[in-house]
């Protein structure tokens, strides 16, 4: 069956309403959030009515069923990204805490002084700033693949770096202000070549692209459901098992041990080694509910939809006299679309858009040393999903002239 | 947003006044809103009795936070340090001539609380100062 955005956003009540009275909302920042569906909400909103207990360890009939909800979400979200196994998916708050969590348990175990970790000129500051703390506390060395000026990583680069004997390259695999698709896989492959371990900040790519972990060889992957019409406070950390058999603990607390003494703990089996205290239950279930939405609709089939509005996007964009997009052509590209519009402050674009409901982002979006490269404090960012339409790219373009005509 | 954006805003944002450097000056501060990259640097002039005598603003930023700029070292001129110190937001909302959400204040303040802060002599400009 043919995708029918217009089907699919009857899915999404609050593409339903209005801003201001008169003024429906045009929802271009899913790069920063997504919008969720009524099955994710309605997933959410039952458990609560008629599951919820604390999970595991629990004797009573509410607390089986929780726990079997929580793991059934578990084994959704392993399948939707090929994990070999369930318990190679860890769930944690988001794509942040995922990294951190490596961070500091991988990064500490395995990291010393003078030990070199490449990252990208293009990271999201939550790639960046955990590498930075474990370089302070270890003084391990960090070099950054560069960008090109069209927006994609500059491969030679990397090849050099990797010369270097790194244990670690950690990547994003879509930024989220270019929009630049990275050749993980490739890239991966160089990585293992070299002795070093690869992780993946699949933030923008899973809800996107769909990400399979066994065909990537990828080692470590990070990912948020609140970007894919899930809840927010949960996300996932997938890891080969070897590595997260070695691991030491993240947190301590409840859930996450097998046996403590006053003195002494020993640590539970992995996922749970590393999910300590209560953790976020309904969001787990409103996740597994995510997953199924998309795997509904078809990770193919929204591939294709985002696609297609971004070049029209793109297109429509570029016939603007003054703008200035960032990143990579069309097909280097996921859906989203940075730029500047003469030397009008993102601040003003946005808050012109947003009087006729048309919801962008303005700033530096989490990616400072990204702008600085390029020469700008800040820039626009309009990002597209699943439930966008070219009568909102429209509406954006529309809304952009305005901005023209106040500031020209 | 004829509201948001009136004309005296776009004015002083596309022509102002008091844009540039003092050289020499008798006091250069300088801060920036990390939240959005804008940054200004305000210096002043001050005769023997604590009066300024002439400002100047320069920097990058949204048209709210450079017209705002404009506006305020205009008003300060024939002020004394110490009337300074006692300026808040409610002096920025009343010659911007608009009412601003909390993400927008903070951009209308960043020239206030660069002033006040370089008028008390801290090293940066802190929000309680101008609330």
């Amino acid at each position: 069956m043919a995708y029918d955005v217009n089907i699919v956003r009857k899915d999404f009540p609050i593409l339903q309403r209005e801003i201001r009275p008169g003024v429906p909302l045009v929802y271009l920042d899913s790069t920063a959030t997504a919008q969720k569906p009524v099955s994710v909400i309605g997933a959410m909103d039952r458990f609560y009515k008629h599951s919820n207990a604390n999970i595991h360890r629990g004797v009573h009939a509410l607390a089986e069923e929780s726990t079997a909800l929580y793991e059934n979400a578990r084994e959704k979200i392993a399948k939707f990204i090929n994990s070999p196994s369930d318990k190679q998916v860890i769930y944690t708050r988001n794509t942040t805490e995922s990294i951190n969590l490596v961070a500091y348990t991988w990064g500490r175990a395995n990291l010393k002084s003078g030990d070199l970790v490449i990252l990208t000129e293009m990271e999201h500051h939550s790639n960046l700033v955990p590498w930075q703390m474990l370089s302070t506390e270890k003084g391990i060395r960090l070099e950054f693949i560069s960008v090109t000026g069209d927006g994609l990583l500059d491969l030679d680069s990397y090849q050099t770096l990797l010369t270097q004997n790194p244990k670690l390259v950690a990547f994003t695999h879509m930024s989220n202000v270019l929009g630049t698709i990275n050749p993980a896989k490739e890239m991966i492959r160089m990585a293992h070549g070299a002795g070093a371990i690869v992780l993946l900040d699949g933030a923008q790519s899973v809800p996107h692209l769909g990400v399979d972990v066994q065909s990537l060889d990828v080692d470590f992957l990070a990912f948020s459901a609140h970007k894919m019409v899930g809840p927010t406070g949960i996300g996932a950390l997938y890891g080969k098992e070897n590595l997260l058999e070695s691991m030491p603990p993240f947190l301590g607390g409840g859930d996450m041990i097998k046996v403590v003494k006053l003195r002494s703990f020993k640590p539970n089996d992995i996922p749970y080694k590393f999910e300590a205290g209560t953790p976020a239950i309904a969001e787990a279930v409103g996740f597994g509910a995510a997953v199924d939405y998309l795997v509904q609709l078809g990770m193919e089939n929204i591939s294709a939809h985002e696609h297609e509005i971004t070049d029209y996007a793109l297109e429509r964009l570029i016939e603007i006299p003054g703008l200035k997009l960032m990143g990579p052509e069309a097909n280097h590209k996921g859906g989203v679309a940075a730029f500047t519009l003469d030397q009008v402050h993102p601040h003003d674009v946005a808050q012109i858009l947003d009087h006729d409901g048309i919801a962008v982002r303005a700033g530096h979006h989490c990616a400072q040393p990204l702008h600085e490269k390029f020469g700008i404090p800040a820039s626009t960012r309009a990002s597209f999903y699943l439930y966008s339409t070219k009568n909102e790219v429209d509406k954006l373009v529309d809304g952009l002239y305005k901005v023209k005509k106040y500031f020209g | 947003m004829d509201d948001l954006y009136r004309e005296v805003i776009i004015e002083h944002y596309k022509n102002p006044a008091f844009r540039g450097k003092l050289d020499p000056h008798d006091l250069s501060f300088e801060d920036s809103n990390p939240l959005c990259g804008d940054h200004i640097q305000i210096d002043l002039r001050v005769d023997e009795k604590g009066v300024v005598s002439d400002a100047r603003f320069d920097g990058q930023g949204c048209a709210i936070s450079q017209a705002s700029a404009d506006l305020l070292l205009e008003s300060v001129i024939g002020k004394s340090l110490d009337e300074i110190k006692v300026l808040n937001k409610d002096h920025i909302l009343s010659l911007l001539g608009i009412d601003l959400g909390p993400v927008r204040l903070k951009c209308a303040l960043l020239s206030l609380k660069v002033l006040k802060g370089g008028v008390y002599g801290m090293g940066s400009a802190t929000d309680d100062l101008v609330e």
